[in-house]
């Protein structure tokens, strides 16, 4: 695989940013209560990610160091409020039920992250690789999690039954605590244990070890 | 001699060390504007479509709260959607202005407009609202030629928005069917819970005014007792603060007030 290729493929799985870097969780708890919900939300961060990548790396040569978060958090608000406006156009139900998260992706750590610690210093066709790579990492876990959630919450996929619930006449019993915001910390979390088992070479060293006492030594 | 090619001008700019002074500035000044400008571009040009979505929407809800009130849905089926009847007021005389044909008539870009709106002054205010247009337009469901219920189109300065809303009243024309608010912009979880069902739901059977005629209807921070209080939102005292003067000023005489009254005293006939 070509360098390019690998800058894309790489934090799809193996430098995921959401379950290696730990970085755009709150949305990831907020919006993935239905699968359509998650899928618009990867979209926009998608989109909104690879263009503020290239364009903060098409000028890099010339923002001033003193000012450099403001330049790039005010290159990815605007894209924001673009993104936001245009799901307000043209897909208002959604925009509806994602109310803030949307504008929220400005305070998304993973868009900073890598315009500061990708785009700022490479060029612009491997920073747009990275950028989209690092969105389609944040969407696999989105939609992962968001299927779990609605699938088991409500017994649907995209709003088509599958799990017909006993409320409709059904047998399946929905688990109303896929539906809360914990319930997103517990798959995240076995997603992350499920990688971290595949690939062990992403589990952390411990920053504290519990000091074995030998016999004779202070109690 | 001076060099006035721009071309230059911008080279030098560039070539300018990134820690100096007028490169600082200069960046800074030319992405944001270049953000502005996107920004301000995509709003504009996106705006008539996100107003159509509004006006759905702002439609959908009125049909659902109008078959979502005990009885309504019944005159509904019998009669169809379309025996929901729009007429425009006149708010200074409180008749019907029938000169105008309600569908093509927008009361908001109406009241930006001096010919057709008055601006209010401070003191009779208490909505907020700044301008008012001299006509509105209700929405009255008939049975057996006799309203059943009249729909009052209402807004009003929140905490940080305009609240716009549908007051739906009973027969009597002081009972209220229902409140739907159908836009706001109040802070997420504390006013924006005005648009909650639960909220609304407390609003049926209040009454507006007392036997004197005075407008007794309010949102109260305590629990609320007797039939013109009801319970506010915690935590968001300017958004209830804002319900209820938006209330008492567009039943008041500088809103339907006169309306109303002539309604009641059956001086206008419909």
């Amino acid at each position: 695989m070509t360098p390019e290729a690998t800058r894309l493929t790489q934090p799809i799985v193996a430098e995921n940013p959401v379950t290696l870097q730990i970085l755009g969780i709150c949305s990831a708890l907020a919006v993935t209560t239905s699968l359509a919900t998650a899928l618009t939300m990867s979209v926009a961060l998608t989109v909104v990610l690879s263009l503020a990548s290239t364009s903060i790396s098409l000028i890099r040569h010339h923002i001033p160091p003193s000012i450099r978060l403001i330049v790039q958090i005010t290159i990815i608000a605007s894209l924001v409020i673009v993104a936001d406006q245009l799901l307000r156009a043209y897909a208002f139900e959604i925009s509806q039920r994602l109310s803030i998260f949307v504008g929220l992706i400005v305070t998304n750590c993973l868009v900073l992250g890598r315009a500061e610690g990708f785009a700022m210093h490479n060029r612009v066709w491997p920073s747009f690789l990275d950028g989209l790579g690092n969105g389609l990492g944040y969407s696999l876990i989105l939609i992962i999690v968001g299927t779990v959630r609605e699938l088991f919450g409500t017994g649907t996929v995209l709003g088509v039954v599958i799990l017909p619930t006993v409320e409709n006449g059904g047998w399946y019993q929905p688990l109303n605590l896929m539906l809360l915001a914990p319930s997103a910390f517990f798959i995240i979390g076995f997603l992350i244990w499920i990688i971290r088992s595949w690939r062990p070479e992403q589990v952390e060293e411990p920053q504290y070890r519990i000091r074995v006492e030998t016999a004779g030594g202070r109690s | 001699m001076a060099d006035l090619n721009p071309l230059t001008w911008w080279r030098r700019f560039l070539a300018l060390p990134n820690d100096s002074r007028v490169k600082t500035l200069g960046v800074a000044l030319l992405v944001a504007l270049v953000s502005a400008a996107a920004v301000s571009v995509t709003a504009v040009l996106l705006k008539p479509q996100q107003l159509a979505n509004l006006e759905r929407q702002r439609q959908a809800r009125m049909e659902a709260m109008i078959a979502a009130l005990p009885g309504m849905a019944d005159i509904l089926r019998q009669a169809g959607a379309s025996a929901i009847e729009t007429r425009l007021v006149d708010l200074d005389t409180g008749s019907f202005e029938t000169a105008i044909v309600p569908a093509g008539y927008d009361q908001r870009a109406a009241a930006s407009d001096p010919a057709l709106s008055m601006a209010l002054p401070r003191e009779v205010d208490i909505a907020g609202i700044g301008r008012r247009a001299n006509l509105a337009p209700v929405y009255i469901l008939r049975r057996r030629e006799k309203i059943a219920l009249i729909v009052l189109p209402v807004h009003g300065s929140g905490y940080q928005s305009t609240i716009y809303a549908y007051l739906a009243l009973r027969a009597d024309l002081n009972t209220v069917a229902a409140l739907t608010i159908y836009e706001q912009g109040e802070t997420p979880g504390l006013g924006a819970q005005v648009e909650d069902s639960a909220w609304q739901a407390l609003w049926p059977g209040k009454a507006i005014a007392d036997e004197s005629g005075a407008i007794r209807i309010a949102v109260v921070r305590d629990e609320a007792s007797g039939p013109y209080e009801v319970d506010g939102v915690t935590g968001a005292t300017r958004t209830m603060t804002g319900v209820t003067n938006m209330l008492r000023f567009w039943l008041g005489d500088h809103g339907f007030g006169p309306f109303l009254a002539r309604l009641r005293a059956g001086e206008i006939s419909l």
